[in-house]
């Protein structure tokens, strides 16, 4: 399956070969990619290199889990060209790595990270997750900062309808941390990164430096082009996002003979504007105030309230602000 | 005349009453199966999702008797709710007989008793019919039954039928020509025709529907309307098969329709009587009630540059419902509207439904309200239908309220929670009638205001749909009033404020300043709903504010759900209406009604 499905993807680059052919970033995420093979990742990156021109210190980055992450591995990882590496680190607790039925332990984490280190990636991105039950959030984000990142993503727990943690949830038997707490973890994060060096430039990123922001992740953020590969990616060039089909064998019969993508968007100067206003109220690049239609006296109330900053003809949401991200594009709309 | 019978059905709720009405039409060939839109009578979309019928329509169904005879049969719909009940009463005076239809399974039930009353009330023939003999559940012999104990009528004349499946169609006209009288009437003697129903065609005007009982009426004749003497020239005449069938003439005993130049429906009235001009008759037919405005209720846009839109659509509207008086209001806090008087609640959620519906205009309506009278200390009198227009409390000498006489049939086992209702509602003077074994007839006087406010669908819950409901006005009687305002976050909002007695003040304020805090979402500050009464505080809720409101996880494959969230939840802003900085909900202005929770 594995084999059929990176023929597929090096099918469907082809396909863009014209409408991308240079790339300022890569990266290989959104799944496990680390359980590639040596030779099947080797491989994949040469046809990649093949195809298409990746710019000089394009930021190259893929996706690891922790116990993935032998010293041979990082090494190979660097001789394949990568020269980021964002590890799902998730928790330093084992039982709340176990409670996320995660593979890995603790100490397999901090492995990882050395292991890394040694290999000679200096652009580290650890993944955590807090608002887990019983979670001693502050001592683990104390562990992570030791490993001085250069990057961190610590997102809240989030639990989706459907899933098992929500029966869980449901039952009883997982005890989430309330809203008022989740608020209090979010800011307490801002201001212990903040003492460390590191700038919240994203609702759930860190960043040690401008050099270690995530260049790929901010594509998104920054409404720029991008091209997804792969089962469900999406792509955007600036005008237009389509999307592939979610389903890996369909996606593999559809490359032999055409397209996988299966549903696309042409947004209207309204709708272009929208996302700016939802991506910037996420960032710390906020939103240029033409793009806002609120008048100056919500403007005010939300300034005086302390959920955005207006400067330079922009208006930025300050760490309190990214908490409401989802509702200030529609108060600034 | 003698081939003439006119007739209705009346059943109790979902008893089969379109059903058998769309069999008759069909089997009568007046419509071919191709055009055949099911339950053809209740032809607005609303009137099929609630199966209930709002505007009664009418039908000339001709008939081949098995003794080879040639008959019109005309069927008259009746509207079935308690807001409409003298337009029932009226299309009830235009038969001679009515087809009272029972569910087989579920037996006679509160409304089927309910309507035999009112049929009685007319001396009309009636023919017992047992609908839907083909359902499994069926109990042919107990329906028989309570219709010997609880009817008192002879089981032995009802007639069997299923009327999905045609079963008994043939013996249901066979028994409207044998057993029904045929209509009685002078053609020589002077013009005498009841209005039972007038509607609004955008390409003919008002086309009246009437029983001529004696003389007359022919195209070029002028008419007069007994109530007001206004009169018109007939441009044409004719029956409903279902579209306008032109006739020469209609006659003593016929049913049919006039068109008459007549601009609106609001310039006609159902019940009047209309004569010829040149011949008047001396009587009218029966008696003519003026519609009477029971609950009134402010309409807003929902955006402000929406009030052209609305003058434009309740002007359409009132063309087809002479029931709904409007005169311009305003409000702080929404703008420009209408105070509308309205026939009862189910006639307002009518015409707001209708209003977005078919005229496409979003509103906001205000809590509904009664009328009240005072009398100022001053010795001048003044009435009030909106809250908003309360008199200054230290000039009050004395205030008075609506009060109506209500009528509910049960069974006796729901008695209990009926009289606590009742009372708890302020209903006084209580009488107590036993029409059959198990039934019981209560009578009550009661403030309208505690009608408005939930009764009938507390009744409902009450009785589980056992219970009918009439109600009538009698007076206005003194009251305890007090005048209850609503803030919210400190901003009085006018059109939140309402009357209560003031006994009720403090509960019902406190339910209400809960109902708007269901109603009112959660915003990114606090929210303070307060209910005062001249400036004092009596109750209060607070809407909290959620404290975060931001997904962790934003990367290339979440910003299209995203902004699709984005641009609903876009829309969903719009149909709210900003009060000071809080958004409220269109709904939220009406949430008084369901002041009370199960």
């Amino acid at each position: 399956m594995i084999d059929s499905w990176l023929e597929a993807l090096c099918c469907e680059l082809d396909l863009y070969r014209e409408q991308f052919p240079r790339f300022e970033t890569v990266y290989l995420g959104g799944g496990t990619p680390s359980l590639l093979s040596d030779q099947q990742l080797g491989s994949l990156m040469e046809y990649v290199r093949r195809s298409v021109s990746i710019l000089d210190g394009a930021e190259c980055t893929i996706e690891v889990n922790p116990d993935d992450v032998s010293r041979e591995k990082a090494g190979l990882l660097r001789d394949l060209g990568f020269n980021r590496l964002s590890i799902g680190v998730q928790s330093f607790n084992d039982r709340l790595l176990s409670l996320l039925q995660r593979r890995h332990t603790a100490l397999q984490a901090c492995e990882a990270v050395a292991h890394a280190a040694t290999a000679g990636f200096d652009s580290i991105s650890l993944d955590l997750m807090f608002g887990l039950p019983g979670q001693d959030w502050e001592a683990e984000l104390a562990q992570a900062v030791a490993f001085q990142p250069g990057h961190l993503s610590c997102y809240q727990l989030t639990i989706k309808p459907g899933t098992p943690f929500h029966a869980l949830q449901q039952s009883g038997e997982l005890e989430i941390a309330s809203e008022e707490t989740l608020v209090q973890l979010f800011m307490l994060t801002d201001s212990i990164l903040d003492d460390a060096g590191y700038a919240h430039y994203e609702v759930s990123n860190f960043t040690r430096g401008i050099e270690y922001e995530a260049c790929h992740n901010s594509r998104y953020w920054q409404h720029l082009p991008y091209l997804g590969l792969g089962p469900s990616a999406h792509s955007f060039d600036g005008h237009t996002r389509w999307w592939n089909t979610a389903s890996l064998p369909e996606y593999c019969q559809s490359l032999a003979k055409g397209s996988p993508v299966v549903g696309r968007e042409t947004l209207t100067a309204e709708q272009l504007r929208l996302e700016r206003l939802m991506l910037g109220m996420r960032t710390q690049r906020g939103i240029a105030r033409e793009d806002v239609s609120a008048d100056a006296a919500v403007l005010e109330r939300l300034e005086s309230a302390g959920l955005v900053v207006v400067h330079d003809a922009r208006v930025v949401p300050t760490a309190r602000g990214m908490l409401f991200a989802d509702r200030l594009p529609l108060v600034l709309e | 005349m003698h081939h003439i019978r006119n007739f209705s059905i009346i059943a109790h709720i979902d008893h089969g009453k379109s059903t058998l009405a769309d069999r008759l039409i069909q089997s009568s060939g007046l419509v071919s199966d191709r055009d055949f839109h099911n339950q053809l009578l209740d032809s607005m979309d609303l009137e099929q999702e609630r199966g209930i019928t709002i505007k009664s329509q009418t039908i000339a169904l001709p008939y081949t008797g098995s003794d080879g005879q040639e008959y019109v049969l005309n069927l008259i719909d009746t509207p079935g709710h308690v807001d409409f009940s003298y337009e029932v009463s009226r299309a009830l005076a235009s038969c001679e007989g009515v087809l009272l239809l029972v569910d087989a399974a579920q037996g006679v039930e509160a409304q089927t008793l309910a309507n035999l009353y009112a049929a009685m009330e007319h001396d009309l023939t009636i023919i017992p019919v047992i609908n839907k003999i083909d359902l499994p559940a069926a109990d042919i012999e107990r329906v028989k039954e309570e219709i010997d104990a609880e009817l008192g009528l002879d089981s032995d004349e009802a007639l069997l039928c299923s009327a999905k499946d045609g079963i008994g169609i043939e013996e249901v006209f066979e028994a409207v020509i044998e057993r029904l009288p045929p209509p009685i009437g002078d053609v020589a003697a002077p013009l005498q025709a009841l209005i039972f129903d007038a509607n609004y065609d955008q390409f003919r005007g008002t086309v009246v529907s009437c029983r001529v009982f004696n003389g007359s009426l022919r195209a070029g004749d002028t008419i007069r309307f007994m109530s007001n003497q206004a009169t018109y020239r007939v441009e044409e005449v004719g029956v409903f098969q279902p579209k306008l069938e032109k006739r020469q003439v209609l006659s003593a005993g016929e049913v049919g329709y006039i068109i008459a130049g007549i601009k609106t429906v609001s310039d006609t009235r159902v019940g009047d009587t209309i004569t010829l001009d040149d011949n008047p008759a001396a009587k009218v037919v029966g008696d003519f009630k003026e519609p009477k405005s029971m609950v009134f209720s402010s309409v807003y846009p929902i955006a402000a540059d929406d009030y052209p839109g609305l003058v434009d659509a309740l002007e359409k509207y009132k063309l087809n419902d002479a029931a709904l008086n409007y005169q311009k209001d305003s409000s702080a806090a929404l703008g420009q509207g209408f105070r509308c008087g309205f026939l009862g609640l189910l006639h307002l959620e009518i015409v707001q439904e209708r209003m977005e519906r078919e005229h496409n205009q979003a509103i906001i309506m205000t809590a509904p309200s009664v009328q009240y009278k005072f009398i100022l200390k001053d010795g001048s009198e003044l009435t009030i239908e909106n809250p908003q227009y309360y008199p200054d409390p230290m000039a009050i000498e004395t205030a008075f309220e609506p009060y109506v006489r209500i009528n509910i049939i049960i069974p006796e086992r729901y008695m209990g929670a009926v009289m606590k209702l009742c009372t708890d509602r302020r209903g006084s003077n209580s009488r107590f009638n036993y029409p059959s074994p198990k039934r019981i007839e209560i009578n009550f006087d009661m403030p309208l205001a505690e009608i408005i406010y939930d009764f009938y669908d507390r009744l409902k819950s009450i009785t589980q749909g056992y219970g009918s409901f009439d109600y009538e006005y009698m007076d206005h009687r003194p009251g305890d009033l007090v005048k209850i305002e609503i803030m919210v976050n400190h901003e009085k909002v006018d059109a939140l404020s309402f009357i209560s007695h003031r006994e009720n003040a403090r509960p019902r304020a406190l339910q209400y300043c809960e109902r708007l805090k269901e109603e009112i979402p959660r915003q990114m500050f606090k929210i303070i709903i307060q209910g005062s009464i001249g400036g004092s505080v009596i109750a209060r809720s607070t809407i909290n504010p959620f404290r975060k409101d931001v997904t962790a996880k934003c990367y290339g494959g979440d910003i299209s759900r995203k902004r699709k969230l984005l641009e609903k939840q876009k829309k969903g802003k719009d149909r709210m209406k900003m009060v000071g900085n809080v958004q409220i909900p269109q709904k939220a202005f009406v949430a008084i009604l369901k002041s009370e929770k199960d």
